[in-house]
């Protein structure tokens, strides 16, 4: 099947969704996603972020769809004409999108753990807008305890039902929902009762946001002071493919692999996460490449850093000079600037 | 001309016996022993008849859409979980006359292939369910229902779900999730009901009011039901009339008749109450535009606005709206056009089921700043916030609710911007109680 995105077409085998194609083309053309995870089942349709303009529905049938679609639940028809970033009415909803889900969201970044390798700030700095035009109290909940290694704080999530088809797919005897409805709805587990599984600990992977968080890595490190290591060990439970996480000498995290798109290569079990913080506990294979292009991969490994086009154009298209008449000249000068220990 | 609610006033007409002396379940033995389900389905085409729970859409095509594999259960679902603001038709036709759903849902079973039916309705109707479940057990003891209906060797067992109190049920797709016994989401579509429905089985949801009229196209034919009514708008349509009316109630009316006669005539509402002037219309219960006095009366060609799915639409959502669910609610000029979007967006607010963030965050957005202007400490950019708001949510969402929410709050400062920004303007005359704006020179201002 032929299908054209962005100007660039492609072959594609039926049942391919549009985002699936988009990501063969590359990060310029694919549209982001926050609800939507490929290794679970039913995920996606639920954050609109990735939605995108249809302009010719297939061959047989060239008439534009009336709506914008998610791309990541729509296959593509032969034929199909896609319109992501070159559409300015995608890029306007997409805006909205994000100021929708900054509507409740504390923005509480400086002292959120996910920052850095967080999809929402991701998302917001290359689709959103600069400013707010929210004036009103925004929604809290209580931080809550799910078992003794997650920690939940409803006040950050974004409700993309990952985590719920995670503990309803990767693990067994399910506890894990969602509560109440409209922007009351909420994370919950069946009656306070604590996520108790040797899976449960994937949650915290797929959580775009700072939501699900590993309680023995809280405040330990910020992530762009951590250096990723790819280790492997003998697990009898999961394939022991993971992440380290470095601060200096000291394991202080370990997450499951992932690929391009912040998606898990393979769930990873609980003792490999929470319990194996040794170096020893690990054969090490080398240095993680984050091809996600992330603050968590500048200046570390070279110019790896993958960038979309577009929201550079974006910004230069909304970048606004401030009027600010401060003697900037010290910047020119560089003997001015405190010499580095 | 009375299709639905001719024999609704008999006294004891929820019983089988006066029931089918009065001429019911006469649909059920032609169908079953004279007819094939394609010739009930070409029937129905015929007849025209339209959904009657809000979108409108032809119920003979949404049959014919139903997938047909070999060995895959087909089932139908009746939506019974009215809970749009302003509509209560479902409710009335089924607490009087029960029987009247029973044997349409028969028919339409028995044209769909059907074994086994459903009647979701809406949790709150209680003692309404309570019939439906002793008129049910009747035709069970009548043969009508079980096994070898009428010695045709056709099955069908029928079955009365109670919903759980959520407005988002009534979308086609959370109620189906809702009927399966999860947490009513809608889901996304493609894939649609027809297709992939209850228990991934190809279904059909119809509306009461529809399923109801499919008996009558059976007993006198579709071309009867298509000779009722104008152009697209066929047969009869159940009316909820709420509002400042001096007879407030359900009226089947003949689709085609003027707005005006609705309102004013004294079959029907009766007029305006006493000594107060039409202000503002909600046609089609909460959830379409709402429109001002001149532009419901009459069109932008200037011709008399009729009853009827087109003519309501005419002049698109610019000076038109939309028949709906058919709930009529009428205001005079004593109601505070803010005062009553507020209500509608608290509703949706709380309605939405929070799944994808336009709706969720969106309609509890537009809810606080509603309340703001109301309160007295809107500004004057919030106007243009909500239009804008609106725009994001609308067509953006899974499911209609996010229309729906968004639609009342951008026709209301569509035709009533005035209103808004006098609440804007003079925060402590607009927060005095029963304060309302009165537009200079409007037919209903004093």
């Amino acid at each position: 099947m032929k299908v054209t995105i962005d100007n660039i077409t492609l072959d594609v085998e039926p049942g391919t969704t549009i985002m699936q194609a988009a990501r063969m083309i590359g990060p310029e053309v694919a549209p982001p996603a926050m609800c939507y995870y490929e290794p679970l089942q039913g995920s996606g349709g639920k954050c609109r972020a990735c939605l995108v303009k249809v302009t010719a529905g297939s061959e047989k049938d060239p008439r534009p769809m009336p709506k914008l679609v998610p791309a990541c639940i729509t296959a593509v028809q032969d034929g199909m004409i896609v319109e992501n970033t070159v559409n300015d009415q995608v890029l306007e909803t997409r805006k909205g999108i994000v100021e929708f889900l900054l509507l409740n969201h504390p923005l509480d970044c400086p002292v959120c753990d996910q920052a850095g390798e967080c999809h929402l700030q991701d998302f917001s700095f290359e689709h959103g807008v600069s400013s707010t035009r929210t004036v009103e109290e925004r929604n809290t909940f209580e931080p809550v305890d799910l078992g003794e290694n997650i920690k939940l704080n409803m006040n950050r999530c974004i409700l993309c039902y990952r985590c719920v088809y995670t503990a309803d797919q990767i693990t067994d005897g399910r506890v894990h929902g969602v509560m109440n409805r409209g922007d009351h709805a909420e994370i919950s587990t069946y009656i306070e009762k604590a996520i108790d599984n040797d899976f449960s600990g994937n949650v915290i992977d797929v959580c775009p946001v700072g939501a699900l968080t590993d309680k023995t890595y809280r405040f330990k490190s910020r992530v762009w002071f951590s250096k990723p290591m790819d280790a492997h060990c003998a697990c009898d439970k999961c394939s022991g493919n993971v992440t380290l996480w470095y601060r200096g000498e000291e394991v202080i995290r370990v997450t499951g692999r992932k690929n391009q798109w912040g998606e898990l290569k393979e769930f990873i079990c609980n003792t490999c996460r929470f319990d194996r913080k040794k170096t020893a506990d690990w054969v090490i294979e080398g240095p993680t490449e984050v091809a996600r292009h992330s603050v968590i991969s500048a200046n570390k490994y070279g110019a790896n850093m993958i960038r979309p086009a577009f929201p550079i154009a974006q910004a230069a298209r909304d970048f606004k000079q401030i009027d600010d008449n401060r003697d900037r000249s010290f910047l020119e000068n560089k003997s001015i600037l405190p010499a580095k220990k | 001309m009375k299709i639905l609610t001719q024999h609704i006033d008999v006294p004891g007409i929820e019983t089988i016996d006066v029931f089918m002396k009065n001429g019911g379940y006469k649909a059920v033995e032609k169908a079953i022993k004279t007819m094939t389900p394609d010739e009930i389905t070409e029937e129905v085409k015929k007849s025209g008849l339209r959904g009657r729970g809000g979108a409108g859409f032809p119920v003979g095509m949404k049959w014919s859409f139903l997938a047909k594999p070999e060995g895959v259960p087909r089932y139908l679902v009746c939506n019974a979980d009215e809970s749009e603001p302003g509509t209560f038709k479902d409710h009335y036709l089924m607490w009087k006359s029960p029987h009247t759903l029973i044997e349409g849902m028969i028919v339409s079973s028995f044209a769909l292939g059907a074994n086994t039916s459903y009647i979701y309705v809406r949790g709150e109707l209680m003692y309404v369910i309570n019939i439906l479940e002793k008129a049910i057990q009747e035709a069970y003891d009548k043969g009508l229902l079980g096994k070898n209906i009428l010695g045709s060797g056709y099955d069908l067992d029928l079955f009365v779900q109670p919903g759980g109190g959520a407005y988002i049920c009534g979308e086609e797709t959370a109620l189906l999730e809702s009927l399966e016994g999860k947490r009513g989401n809608p889901r996304n579509k493609p894939p649609f009901p027809a297709v992939k429905g209850l228990w991934q089985s190809p279904t059909v949801v119809n509306n009461v009011e529809s399923i109801a009229a499919t008996s009558w196209i059976v007993n006198n034919g579709g071309d009867a039901y298509a000779a009722i009514g104008v152009g697209r708008s066929t047969g009869t349509k159940l009316i909820s009339a709420s509002g400042h009316i001096k007879k407030p109630g359900v009226y089947e009316i003949p689709l085609g008749i003027t707005v005006e006669e609705f309102i004013y005539s004294d079959e029907y509402c009766g007029g305006i109450r006493d000594g107060h002037k039409l202000k503002a219309v909600v046609a089609g219960g909460s959830s379409v535009p709402i429109l001002s006095a001149e532009n419901i009366l009459t069109t932008d060609a200037g011709e008399k606005r009729l009853m009827t799915y087109e003519s309501l639409s005419e002049g698109g959502f610019a000076t038109g709206t939309m028949l709906g669910s058919g709930g009529f609610i009428v205001m005079d000029e004593t109601t505070c056009i803010v005062h009553n979007t507020l209500t509608f967006a608290r509703f949706y607010h709380h309605e939405s089921c929070g799944q994808c963030s336009p709706c969720r965050e969106g309609t509890g957005w537009m809810d606080k700043v509603i309340k703001r202007i109301e309160t007295g400490k809107g500004r004057m950019e919030d106007i243009d916030l909500l239009v804008d708001v609106a725009k994001k949510i609308e067509g953006n969402t899974i499911c209609p609710l996010g229309d729906a929410a968004a639609w009342p709050v951008a026709a209301a400062i569509r035709h009533f911007r005035d209103e808004f920004e006098w609440h804007i303007t003079h925060p402590e005359e607009a927060t005095k109680p029963g304060a309302v704006y009165m537009r200079p020179g409007a037919s209903w201002s004093n």
